[in-house]
């Protein structure tokens, strides 16, 4: 990239996300919109801490996109970011912003998540690139995440595209050092909406016109790749030449040491020139890509021999041991040719996430597992044996889907976010006799609960759901969403409030319930199950972290317990077993803040510490 | 300079990514280049959590590969033999003198290792272990939440950092009301760990 001269220059060690934030601000980003999910969270938190630039929490990614859209088409600049499942979310408004094209540059982050650190899958968004026939910027660390950003406003502009700007978790949430120019543009043209229906209104006779000027639009951007500063080559020996982008540069970088490299910033389009130049300069071309083929197969297709997927798998995040164990293996010479002394196999116990002490999801959680009819039915799935109906529970995704795991085992699927209360809507239709409980989170719910609740409610449907209200999204760092009442920026907003929502939606059968009262919820789950009508229950308590911390702390009488070990079915991590006798860690337990445990305890075993019993 | 890799491990809410956030703050403000990745999960708090962290006069790759670290701080003791798959032949280990048994896990039959065990561990890649009293410095300290910067003190022994990047950085990164006691910390972790024979 070429640099802004200014004498004001300084460096920063920043995240691949935080690089992006000031990137967009630094390029007079405007309007930034974002759902929060995890690796791509961090960007719209640090735009949100800009003056000048109106951040917001959307209820979800297509609305994100949806008013980012609007922003540009008034000429501002706008940025809107999320996950990779997020784009899927946000596909629709995707495929329309690249055919009516934008008005101020207009960038969408999808940051994939490689390795599936917390996602439900790892598809590769850089296809979504070329199904919109729009341009694909690729940073590899951060100080190219800050300058790719600037220009994909320019990029965006000059070719009337909106820009995919995909990064990874490692680009994300890496940090590295970041030379800034300090001459931020401003961004306070004045907005304006000029009336352009054959741009903007895509009815079929006006988006027939757009379909040839969009690819128009990405041979003419393909014709910029050839010498675009996105790209570089970097000179090396003539035997092997290494094509790359993201992370997997910096992998190939270390294990091909001598090789020469290409590195693509723009991954889609690819200049058919700059890739067959590059090849015929070099005796072996490997491609060292993350996830899909995605560079491979269009290069091997402009007729350019190329290897790469054949020893780099397709699955999982790569890491720069992976690539040289995996290239050696496959004849390449490369780095780290000592192999690592073996270590002896030592079976260590795991330490799988769980929620938190004092999570307000435990305590729902524990009494599903402990239907009695839910119960029975596990028993009779484990010996393959028949049984009376029990209780099935769908789910979605949040802190909450860790209600799967043992020993609680109280989500049966958990497919993507909302889902739940739809795949139990159609259980309940295909004729199952099991109780259904459908349950979601309070930030899910507003981000795609409500339609499928509009569903079961118009077709009659007589499941549970439950809706976990921690009055956050807590699994990405707690930021608000409509039922919070708080903005982006930490201001108060206007509360959606969720038992008036469903309410006003036709539900009868509404009950708020406290996270922590363990009878009131079995009890209110028991006639949810039992009554022949939709039931929602809102169980709601404050997310552990946002709580301030109780000083005090439970323990476990050691004459009084029987060791049954049910509060260790609670799964809670300050709770743990030693050699048969149950420990409270008191630096860990939420004290004040939860009190399941004694609730579960049926010989009154556990109690605050130093409390008269 | 080569390049200097450092692991750091623990669990959730130690402190791991504000500890090396202030290694690389600290390794920027003298001019090296520096990349760190850090690998949390799912979990808020409670789950393991991995560090890497590179120094020198190009990084490339924030991650390091397994087998080619050369320091291991483990401010936890199950996580530090948890992550001793990084740690190259001969490194050294740091270990602190703490443990946090998982709540339950399908296999909970087997044992939290004990201090033989770990030392077992780690063994198979290095002799240089040093048990380090971070829960007890805290605890003296009366803030248990300076434990990760007593364990930064004694790691500093053996980066080629100066007092003064240390201590613009730890300023810059750690909260103001905090920072007294975890300078305090630092030093007597640096101090310590120096009386101890480790740096």
């Amino acid at each position: 990239m070429e640099k802004r001269k200014n004498p004001d220059q300084v460096t920063r060690l920043l995240s691949g996300n935080e690089a992006m934030a000031l990137g967009a601000y630094h390029a007079g980003v405007k309007v930034a919109t974002a759902y929060p999910g995890t690796p791509s969270t961090e960007i719209l938190e640090n735009i949100a801490r800009f003056q000048n630039v109106y951040a917001e929490w959307s209820t979800n990614e297509k609305v994100a996109l949806e008013v980012a859209m609007g922003a540009s088409y008034t000429g501002a600049r706008a940025l809107t970011g999320m996950k990779h499942v997020g784009l899927n979310v946000a596909a629709d408004p995707l495929m329309s912003a690249s055919i009516t094209g934008v008005k101020g540059g207009f960038v969408i982050v999808s940051a994939d998540d490689p390795g599936m650190h917390s996602s439900q899958n790892e598809q590769d968004s850089r296809h979504y690139a070329r199904l919109a026939k729009i341009p694909c910027l690729e940073p590899y660390d951060s100080q190219s995440a800050y300058n790719f950003m600037i220009k994909a406003f320019e990029i965006s502009e000059m070719f009337d595209t909106p820009v995919l700007f995909r990064s990874t978790t490692r680009i994300s949430h890496s940090k590295s050092v970041v030379l800034i120019y300090s001459d931020a543009l401003n961004g306070s043209t004045q907005p304006g909406f000029i009336r352009q229906p054959e741009k903007y209104v895509m009815l079929p006779v006006f988006a027939r016109a757009r379909h040839p000027v969009i690819e128009k639009r990405i041979d003419k951007i393909k014709e910029y790749a050839l010498d675009c500063s996105f790209n570089e080559v970097i000179p090396g020996n003539t035997k092997t030449g290494v094509i790359s982008s993201s992370i997997a540069f910096q992998y190939a970088r270390e294990v091909f040491l001598d090789a020469s490299f290409l590195r693509l910033g723009m991954t889609y389009p690819l200049s058919e020139n700059l890739i067959r130049k590059f090849a015929s300069g070099v005796e072996k071309l490997i491609v060292i890509e993350e996830l899909d083929p995605f560079l491979e197969e269009m290069i091997r297709s402009m007729g350019v021999e190329v290897t790469g997927k054949a020893f780099i798998p397709v699955t999982g995040e790569l890491a720069p041991g992976v690539v040289a164990r995996l290239a050696r293996d496959h004849g390449l010479e490369v780095r780290y040719e000592k192999e690592q002394g073996e270590l002896h196999e030592v079976e260590l116990p795991a330490r799988p996430p769980s929620m938190c002490p004092g999570c307000p999801h435990r305590g729902i959680f524990f009494v599903l597992a402990r239907l009695s009819k839910r119960r029975k039915m596990l028993t009779a799935n484990e010996k393959n044996t028949t049984n009376e109906p029990g209780v099935i529970i769908t789910g979605d995704i949040g802190c909450y889907t860790l209600g799967a795991y043992p020993p609680l085992s109280a989500m049966d699927t958990c497919a993507c976010m909302g889902a739940g209360i739809g795949q139990a809507l159609g259980m309940e239709k295909a004729g199952l006799e099991d109780s259904l409980i459908a349950v979601i989170g309070d930030s899910t719910f507003m981000h795609s609960g409500m339609t499928s609740l509009a569903d079961a409610i118009y077709n009659q449907s007589k499941i549970t759901i439950i809706i976990l209200d921690n009055m956050t999204t807590g699994m990405t760092g707690h930021q608000g969403h409509p039922g919070t009442g708080v903005s982006a920026s930490g201001r108060q907003a206007t509360q959606v409030k969720i038992e008036d929502v469903v309410r006003s939606m036709g539900v009868n059968r509404v009950e708020v319930l406290d996270a922590f009262d363990m009878e009131n919820l079995r009890r209110a789950i028991k006639s949810a199950i039992d009554c022949e009508e939709l039931s929602v229950l809102i169980v709601r308590g404050d997310c552990a972290p946002v709580r301030p911390r109780s000083h005090a702390s439970r323990v476990v009488l050691a004459e009084s317990c029987t060791r049954c070990h049910n509060c260790l079915k609670l799964a809670c991590s300050a709770i743990h077993d030693d050699d048969g006798r149950v420990i409270i860690n008191s630096d860990f337990c939420a004290g004040d803040n939860c009190g399941v445990c004694e609730q579960v305890c049926p010989s009154g075993a556990i109690n605050i510490k130093g409390r008269t019993v | 300079m080569g390049t200097l890799n450092i692991i750091m491990t623990g669990i959730g809410g130690q402190g791991i990514i504000l500890a090396s956030d202030v290694i690389a703050e600290a390794a920027m403000l003298q001019g090296l280049d520096v990349k760190k990745t850090d690998s949390i999960g799912m979990a808020q708090r409670g789950g393991s959590v991995i560090s890497h962290l590179r120094l020198g006069n190009i990084v490339n790759s924030p991650l390091i590969a397994e087998g080619d670290a050369d320091i291991l701080l483990g401010m936890e003791k199950l996580e530090a033999a948890r992550a001793v798959i990084f740690l190259k032949e001969g490194g050294v280990a740091l270990v602190n003198n703490y443990a946090v048994s998982p709540s339950y896990s399908k296999d909970g039959i087997k044992k939290y290792p004990d201090d033989n065990a770990v030392s077992k561990i780690i063994g198979f890649r290095t002799e240089k272990i040093h048990f380090v009293e971070g829960l007890k410095a805290a605890r003296s300290l009366g803030n248990m939440r300076a434990m990760n910067i007593y364990l930064l003190g004694a790691l500093s022994n053996y980066l080629p950092l100066t007092s003064d990047a240390w201590l613009i950085s730890l300023k810059s990164r750690l909260p103001e009301k905090h920072l007294n006691v975890n300078l305090k910390a630092f030093k007597q972790g640096q101090k310590e760990a120096n009386c101890a024979g480790i740096g």
